[in-house]
């Protein structure tokens, strides 16, 4: 096939020639189309990419890792709430610490600023349908931010009309566990509000915050990993694979590293 | 109004796998290629940085490399009689997206479909009668066999580097290997990877009951290796953060790995990223190609002139691009005639999860394509006559990963959280194995995609639409699966093993595979399919399209194997085309 | 009628400036290899810019400089130097007229290569593109602007005179000395400055910092030098950026991909041999530190943690891909500024056709602190028999300032 340029398509053994005329300088093709490419984004990443892989000094994409104290998102009252309701999922007990003592709400919390908190990733275009079936999956339009404020103040007010007049916090262990139950089954139901979903959105966060890196303020001295026993991010077994069925003596280290590495 | 750019020979959508090695062997001849990326252009320090890239949370929870839906999804249903919802999150399969596609964030399980697979209606017709075939299908013998495939494989096992142990060199039956594989001229380029405690106790216990047993083909690398385009790879670290990762050492075959360092380097060769591909535009006769028009980063429109088009778009999308573009007719399901969007398929997963009174399986040590497999109850390789069903599946014993936040597996019935299930965890977490069966999909009436009438992407264009359920043939086939993995399971001195079946209607909402096939499929009648052999559209012959929407139904695998062959085999007929145009097969 | 073929391939668009004078193919081909060797594009070639046709700024200890267009046009390049111009500059710093250059061009290693072949220098230069591009040649502040005080500096440290081989030597070594100590002038980089900016011949090619980077010592020293190297070694380095010990990161890779990976194999050899021979000078070894040294259990939980994936718990590395930390001359020499600046910034491996991967080094700055960087360098350098000196936190700081500069 002969272009209109008269040029015709090249095989390797031709490939040499026109690679020595190509290199030869900037032919007026290259200029225009480098030139014709304005490609204005704030992306540092949106390039066109020709002749040698991009690299540049001090790259990389870390998460800033979360600062623990305080609460950027919940009130006082939420975070108290939270916090209890995390110590019964995951309880302190012999194996170790449970969610609340290793930062499980700070991790909630600062989950809920990011674009997790607002599903700023996924697909929110309406119309939401009010009856999907289950194989559907996630169709309501409210971002967990939104569930974490409705869904708690919804539970505050089932709990002051059902354990006369107590919030959650006043309940004992053994009526926060039965509550939950209840939620968890869907036999207690909020008014105003799906309390499936509240605890579909904690349990689900209190299993990440639990088990995610420390970098993101929950796991703290990596109490998730150690009651399993996962290694963390030290991405390299070939030891292990040496000497299958064997127990794992390494402590577990994260991606701020662990305490043996000395470093503040 | 588009703005019109100085014409190339080759225009490429997509710069995943596919278009990574079209884009090489085109450019290195020195053909002028652009390709076209939606996605950032990524980097092995930058992007899959050792301090940066191990993080569940970031990147197998909330997804941080894939396709954001907010970009692109689908609407999915799962029969014709039900209307569509958005995949607002994904779930049951997870798109790529950025330079390298899924290829960077695969598990790496690598294989040949077997030869059966390729004329598995003809075969089953043959060995069982007309009758086996499950109501409502469109099963189709593909349009080429495994012998003109073979040479294919080989070459994209070799570029990337597939660890493995051949079954099959030449017709002798390799003791270790895969007894029923189709025939090879030579092993596999790089030895098997080191196996873990649990496919130790597979492999005996299948042998024991006399199954055959073989290291599955793994593009996680197990030693260093230099591909014939001249890059490098290291060996893998069984670091277990394989799928949904990219690699920071270099040994996941990835088009990073693999090709774009040699691609780069060619003088005619371009890449644009985060450039969205609209439509490919057509000639006023609506049968040739003239290039595509894409969006930049910024909102601007351009025009992108080219000789030849290659759809190199991921399989879901390349259907997407070729309905919005006009190219090919459009599948009707009510009617039943149209090709773009017809047999669609997935893959079907079912098994048994062992618990064992001591052991510690270290499930952290793990490699996405770690494994032992085996092949005795896929494809045609059993009698399947007194079962009532088609298809197969392979058996796996596997770990790719012991990350907690997803992974904390539980013995049934254990409460779900509290002290009880602490201590569950606790205890479970190193004594736990499984063994599973991922199995084919065969293609129906019911399982199709087309455009979706209510909801639109972010460009106002309407998102493609998914209509499929696993049939009874699938579930069918997949619970006798699952019941052939117990048996394995016991056999490996499990104490309970707990049998996980393939029940109620397919769900987004769990992960299953990212193995969508069909939907633009290679066939000989152009009333049946979108391609001809060599996937060059049957409607406008300057557009190849890649991919597993080429596969007119799913076998026993992962697809991967399969596109990585096909492309060097449309490889070879784009050039053909490129010295005498035209269609390359009269219907 | 075949030699005017020939010449179309070479890049002859003369635009504007002196049409290409000679019809000798082979002198404008030899100009190029020894325009290769000589690097000459690596300095006269702006960010992005036309190569040849300046504008680079390069940093000295006195201030920028701003590198001239060495391109044949008349009013902003060399269009009107005559080849004895050339010949001045290149041997005794001095531009037509008489003023003087500074030494960031570096003709003391200059002065050594023959008048023959700057004439076919001279030759390739003006067969290039003329390319106007008005570069400011005056950019260093007082009192280094005065180009004439470069007499003083010259008459101290400057000794002019082309090469003049030795006759107890073999050709071959001879040759490698008249590249490595003229064109290839690998004493610029590899040999420490004295306080006016002039390498100490004293201590040639026994080392030295140069932009934040160490240009590690390349005498035949067996601890601190290239003495454990053969001179296949050499040779596969200088062609590919890889070796079995080593990848080259930095700009020594930039040197590779211009200029020497270009280089004809037995030039390269003559340049292994001539640095294998002339002689072994280094510090002495010093006493690896102990392994119950805190700074050295730190270093070892941060290596097991983060580097051995690549670069394995032995430091054997992978072949291609991560350099064998055992054994490493870089990560040993007194200087660690190489060692520190990868592990915060990162660094690529060279780029060839032959091996394209060019494997990077992420930067880890992020990761690690200065205590943390400071155990990790601390413990390459004193394990798997390497013995070097400890690094200190306050080092770390000092040098991630400068690398980690916006920008850089």
């Amino acid at each position: 096939m002969v272009d209109p340029d008269g040029r015709l398509p090249r095989r390797r053994e031709d490939a040499a020639v026109a690679a020595k005329l190509k290199h030869s300088g900037v032919t007026r093709r290259n200029l225009l189309a480098s030139a014709a490419l304005l490609i204005t984004t704030s992306g540092a990443s949106a390039r066109v990419i020709t002749k040698a892989l991009p690299w540049r000094p001090n790259e990389a994409d870390p998460v800033t890792p979360v600062v623990p104290g305080g609460y950027l998102f919940f009130t006082a009252g939420e975070a108290a709430v939270v916090d209890a309701i995390v110590d019964r999922l995951i309880p302190t007990d012999e194996l170790g610490s449970g969610a609340k003592d290793a930062g499980v709400t700070t991790f909630i919390d600062r989950q809920l600023t990011g674009p997790y908190g607002g599903h700023d990733w996924l697909y929110m275009q309406g119309p939401f349908s009010s009856n999907p079936l289950p194989s559907q999956g996630l169709q309501s339009p409210l971002t967990p931010r939104q569930q974490y404020r409705q869904g708690l103040a919804a539970l505050e007010s089932y709990c002051k009309a059902n354990f006369a007049g107590r919030s959650f916090i006043q309940l004992n262990a053994d009526e926060q566990d039965k509550l939950l139950a209840g939620i968890e089954k869907g036999e207690v139901k909020f008014e105003n509000f799906n309390s499936r979903m509240l605890f579909g959105a904690i349990y689900a966060n209190t299993m990440e915050g639990y088990f995610a890196d420390p970098i993101y303020g929950g796991n703290r001295d990596m109490a998730g990993w150690k009651l399993v026993g996962f290694p963390g991010t030290r991405y390299d077994y070939r030891d292990v694979m040496e000497k299958p069925n064997q127990a794992y003596a390494l402590p577990p280290v994260g991606l701020g590293g662990r305490p043996a590495w000395g470093g503040h | 109004m588009a703005r019109r750019l100085p014409r190339k020979d080759v225009v490429i959508v997509g710069l995943g796998w596919t278009g990574s090695i079209l884009a090489y062997e085109l450019a290195r001849t020195g053909l002028e290629v652009v390709a076209i990326e939606r996605g950032p252009w990524r980097d092995t320090a930058a992007d899959f940085n050792i301090g940066t890239t191990p993080d569940e949370l970031r990147y197998a929870v909330r997804h941080d490399m894939f396709l954001r839906p907010k970009q692109e999804t689908l609407t999915m249903r799962n029969n014709p009689s039900q209307t569509a919802l958005p995949i607002r999150k994904w779930g049951s399969f997870l798109p790529g997206n950025g330079v390298g596609g899924a290829g960077l964030h695969w598990n790496g399980q690598t294989w040949r479909f077997l030869p059966d697979d390729f004329r598995i209606r003809s075969h089953m017709i043959e060995r069982y009668g007309e009758s086996i075939l499950p109501e409502g299908n469109h099963i189709q013998d593909w349009p080429v066999s495994y012998d003109e495939l073979e040479p294919y494989y080989d070459k994209f096992e070799y570029v990337a580097g597939i660890s493995g142990k051949a079954g099959n060199i030449k017709g002798d039956i390799q003791p270790g290997g895969n007894p029923f594989e189709g025939v090879r001229e030579r092993d596999y380029p790089t030895p098997p990877m080191t196996q873990g405690f649990a496919q130790g106790l597979f492999t005996k216990a299948a042998t024991g009951l006399g199954l055959h047993p073989f290291p599955r083909p793994s593009a996680n690398i197990s030693i260093a290796y230099t591909n014939p385009y001249g890059c490098s790879m290291a060996p893998c670290t069984y670091c277990g953060f394989c799928e949904r990762f990219g690699c920071a050492n270099y040994s996941k075959a990835s088009p990073q790995t693999c090709v774009l360092p040699a691609l780069v380097r060619e003088p005619s060769f371009e890449a644009r990223t985060e450039c969205e591909v609209t439509k490919v535009n057509l000639s006023v006769d609506g049968k040739t190609a003239t290039g595509v028009t894409y969006v930049d980063a910024s909102g601007e429109e351009w025009e992108q002139p080219g000789d030849i088009v290659l759809v190199c778009a991921y399989s879901l999308f390349n259907v997407r691009l070729l309905l919005l573009s006009g190219i090919g007719k459009p599948y009707d399901q009510a009617s039943d005639e149209g090709v773009v969007g017809r047999n669609y398929a997935y893959q079907t997963g079912s098994g048994s999860t062992a618990f064992f009174e001591d052991a510690k399986f270290n499930p952290f040590a793990a490699a996405g394509s770690l494994g032992v497999a085996l092949d005795d109850y896929n494809s045609d390789n059993f009698d399947h006559g007194p079962h009532g069903f088609v298809g197969g599946a392979s058996i796996t014993s596997a770990h790719t990963n012991g990350r907690p936040i997803q992974y904390h597996p539980t013995p049934k019935g254990a409460p779900t959280w509290g002290s009880a299930w602490k201590k569950a965890v606790h205890e479970t977490y190193q004594r736990v194995t499984n063994v599973g069966a991922q199995g084919s999909v065969m293609s129906y009436r019911n399982n199709y995609l087309d455009l979706d009438p209510t909801y639109k992407d972010p460009l106002g264009r309407p998102l493609l639409r998914m209509t499929f359920d696993y049939q009874d043939n699938e579930r069918k086939m997949a619970n006798w699966m699952a019941d052939r993995c117990d048996e394995i399971a016991k056999a490996m001195g499990a104490k309970t093993t707990q049998i996980n079946r393939l029940v109620g209607p397919w769900s987004v909402v769990p992960y299953q595979t990212t193995h969508n096939t069909g939907g633009a499929i290679m066939g000989s009648d152009p009333k049946t399919s979108v391609l001809n052999r060599y996937l060059q559209s049957w409607d406008v012959s300057n557009v190849f399209v890649m991919g597993a929407s080429a596969f007119p139904q799913n076998a026993g695998y992962n697809p991967t194997g399969t596109v990585g062959a096909l492309t060097y085999w449309a490889l070879d007929a784009i050039f053909n085309y490129l010295k005498s145009s035209g269609p390359l097969v009269q219907p | 009628m075949r030699l005017r073929h020939l010449i179309a391939l070479l890049p002859l668009i003369a635009a504007g400036g002196a049409a290409a004078e000679s019809d000798n193919y082979v002198d404008i081909a030899r100009g190029k290899a020894l325009v290769t060797a000589g690097d000459c594009v690596a300095c006269h070639t702006a960010p992005g810019g036309t190569p040849f046709a300046g504008g680079l700024p390069l940093q000295t200890p006195f201030g920028v400089i701003m590198t001239p267009n060495i391109t044949p046009d008349n009013a902003t390049g060399i269009g009107n130097w005559s080849a004895n111009d050339l010949a001045r500059a290149m041997h005794e710093g001095r531009r037509p007229g008489g003023t003087y250059l500074y030494p960031a061009f570096p003709y003391p290693y200059y002065t050594k290569v023959s008048r023959a072949d700057v004439e076919a220098i001279y030759a390739y230069l003006r067969s290039l593109p003329a390319v106007s591009n008005s570069v400011n040649r005056n950019t260093l502040p007082f009192p280094f602007n005065i180009r004439l005080s470069m007499s003083g500096w010259n008459a101290l440290f400057f000794t002019p005179g082309t090469f003049a081989a030795d006759p107890k030597r073999s050709d071959e070594f001879n040759r490698g000395a008249y590249l490595a100590e003229g064109l290839g002038h690998c004493g610029a980089c590899h040999t420490p400055f004295n306080a006016f900016g002039a390498s100490k011949a004293s201590q040639y090619l026994r080392g030295n910092q140069i932009d934040n980077w160490t240009a590690p010592n390349i005498t035949n020293d067996m601890h601190a030098g290239l003495g454990k190297w053969s001179v296949d070694d050499i040779v596969q380095y200088l062609k590919t950026g890889q070796t079995r010990f080593s990848l080259a990161s930095g700009p020594m890779k930039d040197v590779i991909e211009n200029s020497t990976s270009k280089m004809p194999a037995a030039d390269l050899k003559a340049i292994a041999v001539y640095l294998r021979e002339r002689g072994a000078a280094g510090s002495p070894a010093p006493v690896p530190l102990a392994s119950s040294d805190p700074r050295m259990q730190a270093g070892e939980a941060i290596f097991t943690d983060t580097c051995s994936a690549c670069h394995m718990r032995s430091g054997a590395g992978v072949e291609h891909m991560f350099p064998k930390l055992a054994g490493n001359v870089v990560a040993t020499q007194d200087d660690p500024a190489s060692l520190i600046r990868i592990v915060v910034a990162g660094g690529r491996a060279a780029a060839t056709d032959e091996r394209p991967t060019s494997p990077a080094m992420p930067s880890l700055g992020y990761r690690l602190d200065d205590d943390e960087v400071a155990a990790v360098v601390t413990y390459v350098r004193n394990s798997w028999g390497n013995a070097a000196s400890p690094v200190s936190a306050d080092t770390v700081r000092a040098l991630r300032s400068k690398v980690t500069r916006v920008g850089e």
